[in-house]
């Protein structure tokens, strides 16, 4: 079954999209997080050009977080006074995002630097929460009780001014972390077409001390607009979201969200953090050998102009 | 014994297009002769014409392709039929796609990562070139005759933009450039790709890659005899997106800010109903 895609200007197979869509949206119903990591890079795998695969990543998103927060609302998961503040930085960090892109790509560098920053985020992110997740199942094993929250701990972000007090995640907290916060994801966002659930779901459990309950809600809830304002500024200046594409991917991807979802429910907090730590680490070491092994072809080859 | 199985070869072919030589012979004395009988009725003759139909002037590129067959037709005027009984009529037929600025890039190890260092622009290149032909080109005609005039993939002429780099260096990006395009497939050749069908008619197969570049294409012909170039003529092709795609990408286009709105909102639908048709809990 094969679909001419209107703006990547190529011919695909549905079924092969609808599959990755799905099997993307299992795992990211299992484990809470967006899957923009995955589908960005499964999508240049298929050879979709990498600015098509980016701002498109950035559409099926919207669709993947809202069926995500619906759910996580139904059981009061969500913190909108938190949500908005990191959406105020999000937006900020996004309009940055795009630019750099444009930049990027005009020196050629564009897959260069989206590599670089998978490699080093994904690695960082998958590797602490490797080193953090086998440590509790360790200590489950022997019996101890575990827990991410302890209350009264500080560190220094309690210590910065305009604090501001969110009820439902019961936090005081200075604001300027927060935006910081959802400036840079809002950068990552739009550079590396990903919702940047997996830094900001550790970032505001171990940075900001966020409750897990509310965690995976809030950050969904902040990333559907997010990613939303970035489908429309990718659109308006490098026409690059492919409907089409994006269509076949949520249809997939919601579809595997929920039995993903389902599937998650059966396994222990701690197990689910390390298989997607494992998981997160497996796609930065396929994308760091990409960086540092001879590549078979030296020569790439682009329409238009240098900058 | 190797020899005398050549002059045998020689004698058979002759006989066979009618040649009055003589089996014991030497052959190329037979040739020139042919050759000085060609060259006087030639001046009394007509020029041969060459012209090509195309059946469409716009390939309609909808959802459901994948690359396509392209049939052109062809006519020759004033044939001579002596000629054509001995195969000495030979065509090539071109489509060359639209042309525009391409860059090429050279990965390199800086700190042990590989990225792009060097770069080289071609101004004005075809982004696409596909070349059918009856033969292989270099048995047509010299290859002078095939550089003067760009006719297969080695010979299009690529223009890389002026800079201080060496001679040596562009070549390098320049053989780069075409073996990409040749791997990507849309720059192809087709020997054996331009049939007869009868004295005066044939038709050119060139196979549409499913990457084609869309916008304005050209489509050349050459017509040659004995090796030399006796007419040539050419008709533009437009590739387009049609239907569905094509108001997709035309909204994509006009109306941006729309687009992403409708985008967006098809994403806020397709989720919604995604929890509402799944719903687990």
């Amino acid at each position: 079954m094969a679909l001419y895609l209107p703006i990547a200007e190529m011919s695909v197979n549905i079924l092969v999209l609808l599959g990755m869509g799905a099997a993307v949206g299992f795992l990211s119903g299992m484990f809470g997080v967006g899957g923009g990591f995955l589908i960005t890079p499964l999508l240049i795998f298929y050879n979709i050009p990498p600015a098509v695969a980016v701002a498109t990543g950035a559409n099926q998103i919207v669709a993947s977080s809202v069926s995500g927060v619906l759910s996580h609302l139904k059981r009061g998961g969500v913190d909108f006074k938190l949500g908005a503040v990191l959406l105020a930085g999000g937006l900020i960090g996004s309009t940055m995002g795009v630019y750099v892109y444009s930049l990027l790509r005009g020196i050629g560098q564009l897959d260069l630097i989206v590599s670089i920053l998978y490699v080093v985020f994904l690695g960082t992110v998958g590797g602490l929460m490797l080193f953090e997740s086998v440590r509790a199942l360790r200590r489950a094993r022997s019996g101890e009780v575990v827990s991410l929250r302890r209350p009264g701990q500080h560190t220094w972000v309690h210590k910065l001014p305009f604090k501001m007090r969110f009820k439902t995640s019961r936090l005081y907290v200075s604001v300027i972390p927060v935006l910081g916060l959802g400036a840079v994801i809002g950068m990552l966002a739009a550079i590396m077409g990903v919702g940047g659930g997996f830094i900001m779901v550790p970032a505001m459990i171990y940075l900001l001390k966020v409750p897990t309950n509310v965690v995976i809600g809030t950050s969904l809830f902040q990333i559907i607009f997010v990613a939303a304002y970035t489908t429309v500024v990718q659109a308006v200046t490098n026409q690059t979201v492919d409907v089409m594409l994006a269509l076949l991917l949520m249809i997939g991807g919601v579809a595997g969200a929920q039995y993903g979802a389902r599937a998650g429910q059966r396994l222990r907090g701690e197990q689910l953090r390390a298989m997607l730590a494992i998981l997160v680490l497996l796609v930065a070491l396929r994308l760091a050998y990409t960086l540092f092994i001879v590549p078979d072809e030296l020569f790439t080859l682009t329409v238009g102009g240098v900058l | 014994m190797g020899l005398r199985r050549a002059v045998i070869l020689v004698a058979l072919a002759a006989g066979l297009t009618g040649t009055p030589a003589a089996a014991q012979e030497a052959a190329p004395v037979g040739d020139t002769d042919a050759a000085a009988a060609a060259n006087a009725a030639e001046q009394a003759r007509v020029p041969e014409r060459i012209e090509i139909g195309l059946s469409t002037e716009t390939v309609a590129i909808t959802s459901d392709f994948t690359g396509q067959a392209l049939t052109i037709f062809g006519a020759i005027d004033n044939v001579d039929p002596l000629v054509h009984r001995q195969g000495r009529y030979d065509i090539f037929v071109i489509l060359e796609g639209p042309r525009s600025e391409l860059v090429a890039r050279r990965k390199d190890r800086v700190f042990g990562i590989w990225m792009n260092v060097e770069s080289q622009s071609f101004d004005n290149t075809p982004q696409s070139y596909l070349i059918a032909s009856t033969r292989l080109a270099r048995d047509i005609t010299s290859l002078d005759t095939l550089a003067r005039l760009s006719l297969g993939v080695g010979q299009i002429r690529v223009q890389p933009h002026p800079d201080k780099k060496q001679a040596r260096e562009v070549e390098q990006f320049t053989s780069a450039l075409r073996r990409l395009k040749r791997g990507d497939g849309l720059y192809q050749e087709f020997p054996g790709g331009v049939r007869f069908i009868s004295q005066s008619l044939f038709r050119a197969e060139l196979a549409l890659p499913a990457n084609v570049p869309l916008g304005q294409h050209r489509a050349r012909a050459y017509l040659f005899r004995n090796g030399e170039l006796v007419g040539q003529t050419e008709a533009p092709l437009r590739i387009a997106k049609a239907g569905f795609e094509y108001a997709v990408s035309d909204f994509a286009r006009t109306q941006s800010l729309y687009y992403g709105l409708t985008s967006v909102l098809l994403a806020l639908f397709v989720g919604w109903l995604g929890r509402i048709v799944f719903r687990k809990d």
